[in-house]
């Protein structure tokens, strides 16, 4: 890893956070790419792809569900991990740290909304 | 009726290091999330890129773990181009030994930065500076940025005026982010400022140019803490970054006597290649530091933001410059500028680090208790040697010491934790084993896994 980076290398392919895992953090990429990846009977449907600046893993700390899906890295990533009980603690001084996720989460539902509406559209 | 900001408003601010650059970013965010135009000028006459003191904001040059994480959700991400070295671990250094404590996800979540070009014996520059890179942020936002020192300030009615010399602007608010180490408290003096000013004292800082390979070899990605009984020294550390060695000397009167003493001592000096020599003639300051916040932070249409105002006691000062700018930042954007909405607005986040810094006093006194006394520094370092070598054990003293040092918890948490009963009975058993055992190993390196890092 280089001098001045900042979080954890992932090799490709690595798990960075496993389906059905407790959420008590998440995740920023600072560097490379990884997969969204959603196992359902046994088959692995990839469901989106990160980039650096990407947030992922928040939906577990809010919901504090298990995560809903894995992430893993393509090719080599780094990753930068967030406290769950900082950011909480942050987040009630000021509200308006929660921003920021708030958008990113809209456009993951509105683009989650184009794709539902193109599998519903009927075919000529 | 309060006053606002509305389309078309003009807001300036002084001083373009972090709590400025960061001030404007946030307002002018801010304000597009409201659909509002505000013009924002930053007076900022250093040039970040040049090393030496002409670019320099004197200052340690770390950006702490919980700043990292909460600039990294508001979308900063420092790159390595900025980041001289990610730190992922501290070791204490003492008169009795030392110890290594890393982070438990054995991640690098502290930078090491300089604050300006670097320093002025800098050969190549092979990294920005954290103001420069924050500055460069203010502008893509929409900033200006003006390369000229404020020299005069006023009234225009009821709208504070900065005079550059050639011309004089007005402002519906002004922002004033000049530090402890200019004369921009002249300056709020003729605006009509009555506060009491900030309390400060004297840092001493020094780069020392090791080289990568050397500063790599003896001192990894660990920040080291010395705690030495030492009168007048509060704590000193020794950052390691790309080519130099950030050494920062804290306390009351550091004076030549102290310095000459701190790189004399044989926890220092163990840290150091065998034939290394403090050199003479090495890029050094001596800062003023706040050390006790502005009673006063805000009047009508003018707010104090960063060290100017309140700072956090030694550690985290960039930390304390944005949650100050973002305050402020937020009550001018959704409340509105006028001193009545910065007092309910601005001041609980002021307030709060000023708060803070008084556990902070009664903290760093306990400290200089346990430096000077032997048992009890070894009952420190015994705990949290134990601690470190067995993974998965409850890391209470490790926790306490990485929350001091990273400036990562408030001071209130790290006081309210060491008085668990659970966690005195642990440190008084492990002095009191240590007092027994007669444990003088003067220097002994106890440290897990410290090796030549330590």
């Amino acid at each position: 890893m280089e001098l001045g980076a900042l979080g954890k290398e992932y090799q490709d392919q690595e798990i960075i956070c496993g389906q059905g895992a407790a959420g008590d953090c998440m995740f920023v990429i600072q560097a490379g790419r990884a997969q969204v990846l959603r196992t359902e009977g046994g088959r692995e449907v990839v469901v989106g792809e990160l980039s650096a600046g990407d947030v992922f893993g928040e939906m577990a700390i809010f919901d504090r569900q298990p995560r809903s899906a894995s992430v893993r890295a393509r090719g080599t990533a780094r990753v930068l991990t967030l406290d769950k009980r900082s950011f909480m603690r942050r987040v009630h001084e000021d509200p308006s740290l929660a921003f920021e996720i708030l958008q990113k989460m809209s456009l993951r539902i509105r683009s989650l909304d184009e794709a539902l509406s193109r599998m519903n559209q009927p075919r000529a | 009726m309060g006053a606002t900001l509305d389309n078309g408003s003009r807001v300036g601010v002084i001083g373009g290091g972090p709590a400025g650059s960061l001030f404007a970013y946030f307002l002018l965010a801010f304000a597009r999330r409201m659909d509002l135009e505000l013009t924002v000028d930053i007076y900022e006459p250093r040039d970040f890129t040049k090393p030496g003191p002409g670019g320099c904001n004197m200052c340690g040059g770390i950006v702490s773990e919980s700043l990292i994480q909460m600039l990294a959700v508001e979308g900063i991400n420092l790159p390595p181009t900025i980041v001289q070295r990610g730190i992922d671990s501290y070791v204490l250094c003492t008169d009795r030994g030392n110890v290594r404590i890393d982070t438990p996800l054995q991640e690098n979540r502290i930078a090491a930065v300089h604050r300006g070009g670097g320093p002025r014996d800098a050969g190549v520059l092979n990294w920005g500076g954290l103001d420069g890179f924050l500055l460069e942020l203010a502008r893509e936002q929409g900033a200006q940025v003006l390369p000229q020192r404020v020299a005069d300030a006023g009234w225009d009615g009821d709208r504070p005026t900065l005079g550059t010399g050639d011309a004089a602007r007005a402002y519906d608010l002004l922002a004033v982010a000049t530090g402890v180490n200019s004369s921009g408290w002249q300056m709020l003096e003729t605006l009509g400022f009555r506060s009491r000013r900030p309390a400060t004292t004297k840092a001493y800082i020094t780069e020392l140019a090791l080289g990568q390979a050397a500063i790599s070899r003896h001192f990894g990605s660990s920040m080291h803490m010395f705690l030495l009984n030492m009168p007048r020294l509060d704590c000193a550390a020794i950052i390691p970054k790309g080519d130099f060695l950030t050494v920062c000397l804290l306390g009351k009167d550091i004076d030549r006597e102290l310095i000459n003493a701190f790189f004399q001592s044989e926890a220092v000096r163990r840290c150091f290649p065998d034939d290394w020599q403090p050199g003479e003639g090495a890029c050094h300051c001596s800062p003023k530091i706040n050390v006790r916040e502005a009673a006063q932070p805000f009047m009508d249409r003018v707010v104090l933001i960063g060290d100017c105002g309140v700072t956090r006691l030694y550690k985290d000062g960039i930390g304390a410059a944005y949650r100050t700018a973002k305050a402020a930042a937020r009550t001018a954007v959704f409340s509105g500028v006028s001193a009545r909405d910065f007092e309910k607005h601005y001041r609980p986040a002021y307030r709060a680090i000023a708060r803070d810094n008084r556990y902070g006093w009664l903290t760093f006194a306990v400290v200089h208790q346990i430096k000077a006394l032997g048992p009890l520094l070894s009952g420190v370092l015994s705990m949290t040697e134990g601690e470190q070598s067995r993974p998965g054990s409850d890391r209470r003293m490790s926790i306490v010491l990485w929350d001091m040092f990273t400036g990562s918890a408030p001071y209130r948490d790290i006081f309210y934790r060491t008085l668990d009963p659970r966690f005195l009975g642990r440190f008084l058993w492990n002095s009191a084993h240590a007092l027994r055992n007669g444990r003088r190993e003067k220097g002994a390196e106890v440290s897990h896994g410290a090796g030549s890092a330590g």
